[in-house]
């Protein structure tokens, strides 16, 4: 187990593109970091160059306290889960998850090779698979013959490249959820790469978000959800996705396409001498203003809208309301689209409402928000002026807190189990 | 393949003939030959397709312990298995990693090889013999094995790097990435990850560079003069019949049935491996 530090590193193809450019990432001991970002971002790339499979063309890459540039992959003592497994196909799982000791010469008797195999197909519930090849398994089978793998030796850091994505959409939720048990368990360091923001959001004890090489925000889900530094981390985050809005500055009103909204007290500094911003507005924080009791809709704005289609999906309900776009945000948002691996589709807002919500499409609603939840952008920079870095670093503070108490308890856990007693997990199992 | 059509009747019968009509043409040499190789000399010239009485004669000859060419024939056998083999596992473990480098490392001069390769393998065998006939007889490799084994060497790089090369790109990179992840060396990822899965294309190139080497006849005739080093293929120009009237017909078919064995049962042998679809579940499947 070890904490990995990456200080300025750039990765630069034969044509002298940057995929990977400038990224300073600090992963602390026992860690779980996930990377994120739309494809051709740069993640994965970043991934292969920590466990050695990528040259690193400049900056400095460090496991503990050593500089490993120059290690071969075998000698940074990482263990890795590829997105197609790379399983060897002519070993029997037992094999596949004993490989990576039998390497290792003379250091396992064949004994303990035999444990810690043992060990960790228990772990996954591999024990029945054993002598099975992996062709004759399942894909949610293979991903574990994979992290057995991963975990039968003792890594310094376990690394992931989008584990999860071969896999169906429920066996996928499940895996997950292993791999979030699995790592509390062990406490290893771990570096994750997905394009999937449930995971990102799910797993992660801080997310770094990437765009086209370049980090643009590190912090923990809830900060990068409340808290995002610039549009394209707000456009990333949060499913359905936020809506931005152009947002003209009246006085000490700002004009959206459906009505004026008083501008909230904390943006007001930032927003002198500017005539035009992108307002987002998550979709959750839209509400129905006729289920709503008086009070809390004084505490707010309404302003009514015509919806074009309604999708019902039990829990909630999305209404989709066009609307036009200001000419001189229009390119920066259709930019923004497509960095997000968008299509350019037709500027609309979805506003997600309750279940109990009587809007139909084609009619006209009446919908409520809360203007303090407002975000406001720079139309040139991208960059959020509400930006509160204080309420992001306490957030970031809640978070560690919670981890370490996650991290105890497992380890509590793992100390019962060991003494005799069926952890709670097992027993729900059984 | 996509949808495969159910066959009409009619289909099938047209099918069926074509196939039949192949197999003849096909076999019907070989039969002839193995029919001949049980005729008596006498029985030679009868037109007949099946010998009148089946005999062991023709073996006794090349096999038995006073065959009038059991010296010529046995001599030759052991040369061409011997030197057939070791060209065979020279090359394939020169195209083995030749093939290895092409497909996974990029060097410059990649295209170079392969296209060299391809170019050495057009020359005609013919235009090369006399010069090398010179060349071999100076220096001292006329008449011995490594005369032939290094022309044969020459035929058979070319055809196991192409075929291994091409063979070498479809297994998946990432195993050996993961093999050094593991905490494998190059070298260790190569053999533990790569070469079991290589083993069915290198089993089908060594046996098509095996049958290359033991059914060439010009370098064998060319580049040989004694039982030293000659091949079977050359060897069986020089047999003679029992008397100088008589054709040693019968002696040649049951030499060229002896040496069609060994490359039926390499092809039973093998075909197991080649077949076997061991990259399957590699990957995601």
């Amino acid at each position: 187990m070890a904490s990995i530090t990456l200080t300025d590193i750039v990765k630069k193809y034969g044509d002298g593109y940057p995929a990977v450019n400038g990224v300073s990432l600090d992963i602390k001991d026992g860690e779980f970091v996930i990377l994120v970002g739309p494809s051709g971002c740069g993640k994965s790339t970043l991934l292969r160059m920590i466990v050695g499979l990528e040259d690193i063309t400049s900056g400095e890459l460090k496991i503990g306290d050593e500089v490993v540039n120059e290690k071969a992959p075998r000698d940074r003592h990482l263990a890795m889960v590829f997105q197609n497994y790379a399983l060897y196909p002519h070993l029997t799982v037992y094999e596949n998850i004993a490989f990576p000791l039998r390497l290792q010469k003379g250091k396992y008797t064949e004994e303990q090779i035999k444990d810690n195999v043992e060990y960790a197909a228990d772990t996954l519930e591999l024990r029945e698979h054993l002598d099975r090849k992996p062709a004759n398994l399942s894909g949610g089978q293979r991903q574990r013959v994979a992290m057995g793998r991963a975990i039968v030796r003792d890594a310094r850091a376990f690394l992931f490249d989008e584990p999860l994505s071969n896999l169906d959409a429920k066996l996928r939720g499940q895996m997950r959820t292993e791999i979030a048990r699995m790592q509390r368990r062990l406490g290893t360091t771990t570096v994750y790469v997905t394009h999937d923001q449930t995971e990102a959001m799910t797993l992660g004890d801080r997310v770094a978000v990437l765009r086209k090489g370049e980090l643009q925000q590190v912090a923990s889900p809830r900060a990068l959800y409340e808290q995002p530094v610039n549009l394209f981390v707000a456009g990333f985050i949060g499913s359905p996705p936020m809506n931005f809005l152009p947002g003209e500055v009246h006085g000490d009103s700002l004009r959206l396409p459906f009505g004026d909204v008083p501008i909230p007290e904390t943006a007001r500094g930032k927003l002198a001498g500017r005539d035009l911003v992108i307002v987002g507005l998550r979709p959750e924080h839209v509400e129905d203003a006729r289920v709503l009791d008086e009070d809390k809709r004084a505490k707010g704005a309404t302003f009514s809208a015509e919806v074009d289609v309604v999708e019902w999906l039990g829990a909630e309900l999305y209404a989709y309301i066009p609307f036009e776009t200001h000419a001189d945000v229009a390119q920066k948002l259709e930019e923004l689209d497509r960095d997000l691996d968008g299509e350019g589709m037709r500027t609309q807002m979805i506003v997600s409402l309750g279940s109990e919500s009587r809007v139909r499409d084609g009619s006209s609603a009446e919908l409520w928000f809360d203007p303090r939840r407002l975000l406001i952008f720079d139309p040139e920079s991208g960059e959020n002026l509400t930006y509160d870095d204080e309420a992001a670093r306490r957030i970031d503070a809640e978070t560690e807190e919670d981890r370490r108490a996650a991290l105890e308890r497992a380890h509590r856990d793992a100390e019962k189990q060991a003494n005799g007693e069926p952890a709670a997990r097992h027993r729900q199992a059984s | 393949m996509g949808a495969t059509k159910a066959l009409t009747g009619r289909q099938k019968i047209a099918w069926a003939a074509i196939t039949l009509v192949v197999l003849v043409w096909a076999l019907f040499p070989v039969l002839s030959i193995l029919a001949t190789s049980f005729k008596l000399p006498s029985d030679l010239n009868t037109g007949n397709f099946l010998p009148t009485s089946w005999s062991w004669t023709n073996y006794e000859q090349i096999l038995g312990p006073d065959g009038s060419a059991q010296e010529l024939f046995l001599s030759s056998l052991r040369n061409s298995i011997g030197i057939s083999l070791i060209a065979t596992a020279i090359s394939s473990v020169l195209a083995t990693l030749a093939a290895y480098a092409i497909a996974r490392l990029d060097f410059p001069g990649r295209k170079l090889i392969l296209t060299t390769a391809l170019g050495v393998s057009i020359f005609p065998v013919i235009s090369i013999v006399t010069p090398l006939f010179n060349l071999w007889r100076s220096i001292g490799l006329y008449d011995t094995w490594p005369g032939l084994i290094i022309p044969y060497l020459s035929l058979t790089l070319p055809i196991s790097i192409w075929t291994l090369t091409a063979f070498f790109r479809q297994i998946p990179w990432e195993l050996e990435q993961a093999a050094q992840v593991d905490g494998a060396t190059t070298w260790q990822a190569f053999r533990k990850a790569i070469v079991p899965l290589a083993a069915p294309g290198v089993f089908t190139t060594a046996l098509i560079a095996f049958f290359i080497a033991w059914n060439d006849f010009v370098y064998g005739i060319s580049l040989t003069s004694t039982e030293a080093a000659r091949p079977v293929p050359a060897a069986l120009a020089f047999f003679s019949g029992a008397s100088q009237f008589e054709d040693p017909t019968g002696a040649i078919s049951a030499a060229a049935v002896v040496v069609t064995i060994p490359v039926v049962v390499l092809v039973l042998l093998f075909q197991r491996q080649i077949v076997s679809g061991l990259t399957q579940g590699a990957v995601k499947g």
